[in-house]
């Protein structure tokens, strides 16, 4: 089946005008104007962060932004890519970082030069609430900051926009770091399997298991206990055959 | 923008038979799943795999004689990027301890654990640091660390039983063995995995797990481990050069028979430099942009395959390249979110999947190839799949009924990601179902590597979905972000131990790109085609028609 009739509808990659098929994304609009990407695309996805594209509407003042690979382009978009934006990221030894919202403060003491004008809010394309989170920041409060921050995609739109210079999307994965790796609780039960791996308490089991036929493993395949779907942490199979008590004793 | 009539008008008859099946749901009373002889006889007529002609034999190569997609063949059956006599091996452009190739989780991976391990590391990659089906990666990451209800032991079970027990057993071996360890170096690292107040970690079933082991942050697993990983590898500069949008042409091997380094290219300035390095990782990802028979893909744009061609050159044998994956729920509808994955974590939290009359026809939590299989039969054998307005078949995704299971709320909660995508185009994935169809996802096998990391070639290494054998021949979902850990580990650590204990000096050479040329040459294969592949060309064909320079003149094509 192929579509009827393909409407045709001008957009202006870096103010020269081409003319595209209606409902193409930027990104596969721009391919079929002739370019072939080698930056500003990545996943094609909406994650990556490659494609970050400022433009403007006829008779419009404002500047949007958008993904170009999730974004239909419309008639007479006004656009560029902005594919990369210099911004400071400051090293640190994470080890050794304290978990405490000075670090951040540290590293990136330009954070206190924010005047909460919002540009970076109003130019993210995954509506992040940047200034919010620096705000967060300022106030000590990682927690709220790290899930507040947890959709960027690191494009750096927020960055090329701010009047204080800060490189807001290294410090909100800096937020994220701390706030996972040393504010969260920790996972008691991961710890204590990690530790049973590195004493090789698996080991028996496992050379048991890569011994057998494929007859054999087939069996244990079949057999195997399903968990039920709506099961919580407390469920307990009945067969235990494989856990590493059991297995053990 | 939403549905057109045609399809909310279809969407009625979800709505209707919706109430029934949440209520059997909540009842624990599910359609039954296939026996292993059932799946085994679906796959074989239905699966993308099975159709006859979609492969053929290796004229040239180590793996000669073994059938891979056509598509594959083309660039394996090709001639080089670059002249090797043009090349001057005496002029070194940067010298390595550990030179990793890939930027995405097993590259990153590799090249924090050589870091640790005492190497100067070179990390060159395509395009920027990041870019890699890692970061798309939504679902999730298996680990057996729930001890009172799991072992690595069950882990490895379904393992095998998902890749129809072909996996090579010492690799699957290490996969699950090692996977509680790497979620704790990752939580260690300060990546954000989604818990409870006491800090155990939340996990979801997934299709052919016997456990809850999924782990997961948001429904973008991959990208938080990618930024973390990613943001590590920036803090240790000092130890660790980046260099993007430059990608490996070929490897170089020295006259003692090892891996010497590799000559990178540079994408915008088009120059080849040379790297000398002690030991080398291969860890360049997979291949769904080189759109196996025409399916739509899920992976990113640089997703071509550069790996296998360059170490196939180099000697190493392939293995299970022959089968791929076709992600069974991979978005279909509206046009723009095309080859979007729909990560299987609906599927696991118990999302129906149905025809166009609303009804069930396959237990939603199947292994992947064996769903897929049954949504491409429902569409070709029943005709009861959904019909697209822009053409070609969709299946049914009830994410709406998740809410009425878990509580209001529960979608925007879970799937934030994607309510986003499908926000921007007008549909509400918590009140409307999405249109899925199978698409290109995976590449299971690859090149032959051990569970070392290592390669037939002394001094190569390789992790990642470049290599074969971890999931045989089908991978379950969660294994592969594991995999790219456990393996860019390993093979990072041992390519640090190899640089510092084993490296040798020795003349460099790219005589094994001589010979291959002429093994293309007399095999009598005549092709336009020159591989590494880089990147995919979606310029419209008219402009391409008009693309009259066929070289460079000066430095303009």
């Amino acid at each position: 089946m192929e579509a009827t009739e393909t409407k045709m509808i001008p957009i202006y990659i870096m103010g020269k005008r081409y003319e595209v098929p209606e409902g193409l994304t930027i990104m596969k609009a721009m391919e079929y104007a002739g370019y072939q990407y080698i930056r500003g695309c990545g996943c094609r996805g909406g994650i990556c962060g490659a494609c970050g594209t400022i433009y403007r509407k006829p008779g419009d003042y404002k500047i949007y932004s958008a993904l170009a690979c999730q974004t239909a382009a419309e008639p007479d978009m006004y656009l560029t890519q902005l594919p990369f934006f210099p911004a400071n990221h400051v090293p640190s030894n994470y080890a050794e970082l304290e978990g405490v919202p000075e670090d951040i403060y540290k590293l990136y003491p330009e954070l206190f030069r924010c005047v909460a004008c919002n540009a970076c809010s109003k130019i993210c394309p995954m509506d992040v609430p940047v200034m919010d989170v620096i705000a967060y920041i300022k106030r000590g409060d990682i927690e709220k900051a790290a899930f507040e921050a947890f959709d960027c995609i690191q494009c750096g739109l927020c960055t090329s926009r701010c009047f204080a210079e800060a490189p807001q999307f290294h410090i909100m994965q800096l937020a994220r770091r701390i706030y996972g790796g040393k504010l969260a609780p920790k996972a008691k039960h991961n710890a204590e399997a990690a530790q049973a791996v590195r004493e090789g308490k698996f080991d028996a089991m496992l050379n048991q298991l890569m011994s057998m036929s494929t007859e054999e493993i087939k069996k244990e395949y079949i057999e195997r206990e399903i968990e039920p779907e709506t099961a919580g942490d407390d469920w307990k199979p009945k067969d235990a055959k494989w856990l590493i008590e059991e297995f053990l004793r | 923008m939403g549905y057109p009539e045609s399809l909310k008008n279809l969407i009625k008859k979800i709505e209707e038979t919706r109430p029934d099946r949440v209520e059997k749901k909540k009842a624990g009373i599910e359609i039954p799943a296939m026996t292993l002889d059932e799946r085994a006889t679906l796959l074989e007529a239905h699966h993308p795999d099975c159709i006859p002609g979609t492969r053929r034999e290796l004229k040239v190569g180590p793996s000669q004689g073994y059938a891979v997609a056509h598509e594959f063949a083309d660039l394996l059956e090709s001639k080089s990027r670059v002249d090797p006599d043009k090349v001057d091996l005496s002029q070194i452009d940067y010298e390595t301890d550990v030179l990793v190739i890939g930027g995405g989780g097993a590259g990153t991976s590799a090249a924090l654990l050589a870091q640790e391990n005492g190497a100067k590391v070179i990390l060159t990659t395509k395009l920027r640091h990041g870019d890699a089906n890692t970061m798309m990666a939504e679902g999730g990451i298996q680990a057996a660390d729930k001890l009172w209800k799991d072992s690595p032991g069950y882990h490895y079970i379904d393992t095998l039983g998902g890749g129809h027990f072909s996996n090579v057993p010492e690799l699957a071996y290490r996969l699950v063995n090692d996977a509680p360890d790497v979620l704790h170096w990752l939580e260690n690292l300060g990546m954000m995995f989604w818990k409870k107040p006491d800090g155990t970690m939340d996990t979801l079933p997934a299709a052919g797990f016997c456990r809850s082991r999924l782990h997961f942050a948001g429904d973008i697993t991959g990208a938080e481990i990618m930024r973390v990983v990613r943001d590590e590898a920036r803090n240790r500069e000092e130890d660790i050069t980046v260099l993007e949008f430059s990608p490996v042409i070929e490897l170089i091997l020295n006259e003692n028979g090892q891996c010497a380094g590799a000559l990178i290219y540079n994408m915008e300035t088009e120059e080849y430099s040379i790297i000398r390095a002690k030991a080398t990782i291969v860890a360049t990802g997979g291949s769904g942009r080189l759109h196996i028979q025409n399916f739509v893909t899920t992976n990113h744009y640089g997703a071509t395959a550069d790996g296998i061609v360059m170490t196939y050159r180099a000697g190493l044998k392939l293995k299970f390249l022959h089968t791929l994956q076709y992600h069974p729920t991979g978005c279909v509808f509206p046009e723009q979110l095309e080859g979007l994955l729909i990560t299987e974590k609906f599927r696991a939290a118990g999302s129906h999947v149905l025809n166009v009359d609303g009804e069930q026809f396959v237990y939603e939590r199947e292994p992947r190839d064996v769903e897929a299989a049954a949504y491409i039969k429902e569409a070709n054998e029943r005709g009861k799949a959904v019909p697209r307005p822009t053409g070609g078949w969709g299946i049914w995704l009830d994410s709406p009924m998740l809410e009425l299971i878990y509580g209001e709320g529960y979608i925007k909660r879970e799937f934030p990601g994607k309510c986003k995508q499908f926000g921007r185009h007008g549909i509400d994935i918590s009140k409307e179902p999405m249109i899925v169809y199978p698409t290109l996802h995976y590449q299971n096998g690859g090149v032959e590597f051990k569970e070392t990391g290592e390669t037939d070639i002394p001094g190569l290494f390789m992790a990642g979905e470049v290599g074969g054998g971890i999931h045989g021949e089908n991978r379950l979902m969660g294994n592969s972000l594991l995999d790219i850990l456990v393996f860019g580990r390993i093979a990072g650590a041992n390519a640090a131990i190899y640089a510092k204990e084993k490296a040798q000096d020795g003349k460099m050479s790219l005589a094994h790109v001589n010979a291959y040329n002429k093994e293309v040459e007399e095999a009598g294969i005549e092709t336009e085609v020159v591989s590494p592949m880089l990147l995919p060309n979606y310029i419209e064909k008219k402009v391409r028609d008009r693309q009259h320079s066929s070289h460079y003149v000066g430095n303009i094509r």
